[in-house]
């Protein structure tokens, strides 16, 4: 269990059943008065957030998470499926959950699968993919304006704003936590 | 020099200029009360029994505890015949940690004999317009996107105009649902002293464990509060001197504290004992971290410190 005093920004929490992590902490007391914990909280399972102030005497049930390595198989209808390397066991996550990673998911890619009390609630990520350009506007000879940038499509479907140098076909690195571009890689 | 100890010279050498201005600020506090005939005092910081108070917690040390506040043997100097004392002391409150809080901190306290609440505020209000003087160019303190006017006469608002004037309900309404410290936090304090210093008093009698109660309707502590920015930098009041019914709120906190499942305290019988020759006084304590943050424009409590908590 927790108390109070062990509430800060990240910690995760079990509240009402749900998992919870605490976005925004701070704490006030006046000098003679209670100490006040006020935090916003994020349902970690539909997103909705909300404020709540804990006091001293609040004690809270850590919320069960792990993460574990999976690799994305395919998707059907609105499922992704991820799949266990190890123990072939199979998971799937809606497309809320997966949100905005479906921008930087290929085929086989290796995920963690976040998991609240065994059941797949959600996924992060490597910080960094490799992703084809699929479209993109030929470079204008002359641009050389430094900074400059247009957007292309890559394999995933998403749209990334690049140099204007980058061209169809070539291999560029993401950032997935910014959605912004770093470099070319050469194939 | 290894990484780290790199950084922790460039993060120290980084707060050259805040440790500066704090010790000048210290420094300044003292001349003030020495040219004022106070006598500076030092009291142990470990203390077998801490004053029972129901929202502050004490740090065990060994079978003792480390205070929380010199309240209690300053009290038993005065009651001895020591009738200006000061103190700049280290005060250790657990589990206090936030952009305002340290759980080991810099207080100043005094006591004069003789003053009652009203003319302490006064001397309050003295030294700090004399010791952050040269903090405050023109008389105008810049704290937090604000440029509080330090020149006299300061403001005073009763705890019920604040609470008439800001909060949602009313003061005995926000008492009846225990909700006077998350109004007060949440939307009173942020008014206060934004534009002047404003002194909080005449507070509910039944939130002040040390202070003289003012019969009336409804009765009040002699108690102040002193805002600047918003941010809460000294509290006082007129002492209370009635060792029967300093023993009956030690009880009722100690009783609430108990039902909350907060660590017992013994009586500081020794105090009680002493509070009968205790002349009619005053005293008041204010956060000297808290008053470097003004002068040195710091948003945080960890700037005007060399070492928080976790650089340890």
């Amino acid at each position: 269990m927790y108390t109070a005093s062990d509430l800060r920004k990240g910690l995760r929490l079990k509240i009402d059943g749900d998992p919870y992590v605490i976005t925004e902490f701070n704490f006030v007391k006046p000098g003679k008065g209670q100490a006040l914990y006020r935090t916003k909280l994020k349902n970690m399972i539909n997103g909705n957030q909300f404020e709540r102030t804990f006091r001293s005497v609040d004690v809270f049930e850590p919320a069960d998470l792990r993460e574990k390595k999976m690799q994305f198989l395919y998707k059907e209808g609105d499922k992704f499926c991820f799949m266990d390397n190890e123990t072939y066991e199979q998971v799937y996550l809606t497309e809320e959950q997966v949100d905005d990673a479906v921008n930087y998911m290929t085929d086989n890619i290796e995920v963690e699968i976040l998991l609240f009390e065994d059941r797949p609630i959600g996924l992060s990520l490597p910080n960094f993919v490799e992703l084809v350009v699929t479209e993109a506007e030929p470079w204008a000879k002359g641009d050389t304006v430094s900074g400059a940038t247009k957007p292309v499509k890559v394999q995933t479907g998403a749209t990334v704003l690049v140099p204007t140098f980058v061209s169809e076909g070539e291999k560029i690195r993401i950032d997935t936590r910014t959605g912004e571009y770093l470099t070319r890689v050469k194939s | 020099m290894t990484e780290r100890h790199h950084h922790e010279a460039f993060r120290l050498a980084r707060k050259a200029d805040v440790l500066g201005l704090r010790a000048n600020l210290i420094s300044a506090i003292r001349r003030f009360f020495d040219d004022h005939g106070f006598l500076e005092i030092d009291t142990p910081v470990r203390l077998p029994s801490p004053a029972p108070e129901e929202h502050i917690e004490a740090l065990p040390s060994g079978e003792w505890f480390l205070q929380t506040s010199p309240e209690l043997c300053m009290k038993r100097l005065l009651a001895a015949g020591y009738p200006h004392i000061y103190q700049i002391c280290k005060c250790f409150r657990k589990d206090e940690r936030g952009a305002l809080h340290l759980p080991e901190f810099t207080l100043l306290e005094w006591y004069v004999a003789g003053f009652d609440y009203l003319r302490l505020m006064d001397q309050c209000r003295h030294l700090i317009e004399t010791v952050m003087a040269p903090f405050a160019p023109g008389r105008k303190l810049a704290w937090r996107q604000n440029a509080v006017d330090l020149s006299p006469p300061w403001k005073t608002m009763t705890v019920a105009d604040a609470f008439s004037n800001y909060a949602p309900l009313p003061l005995q309404e926000a008492l009846q649902k225990e909700l006077f410290d998350d109004i007060l936090t949440e939307f009173v304090e942020p008014h206060l002293g934004l534009d002047r210093p404003v002194f909080l008093f005449d507070y509910p009698s039944e939130l002040s464990a040390l202070a003289r109660i003012r019969p009336g309707r409804p009765p009040v502590a002699e108690r102040f509060e002193l805002y600047i920015g918003g941010m809460e930098l000294a509290n006082g009041f007129s002492e209370l001197t009635d060792a029967h019914e300093q023993r009956r709120r030690f009880e009722d906190a100690l009783a609430r504290r108990a039902e909350k499942g907060f660590s017992p305290y013994a009586m500081p019988e020794k105090f009680l004992d002493a509070l009968p020759a205790m002349p009619d006084s005053a005293g008041v304590a204010v956060g000297v971290d808290r008053l470097v943050m003004l002068a040195a424009g710091a948003d945080r409590i960890d700037e005007v410190v060399a070492f928080a908590p976790e650089d340890l």
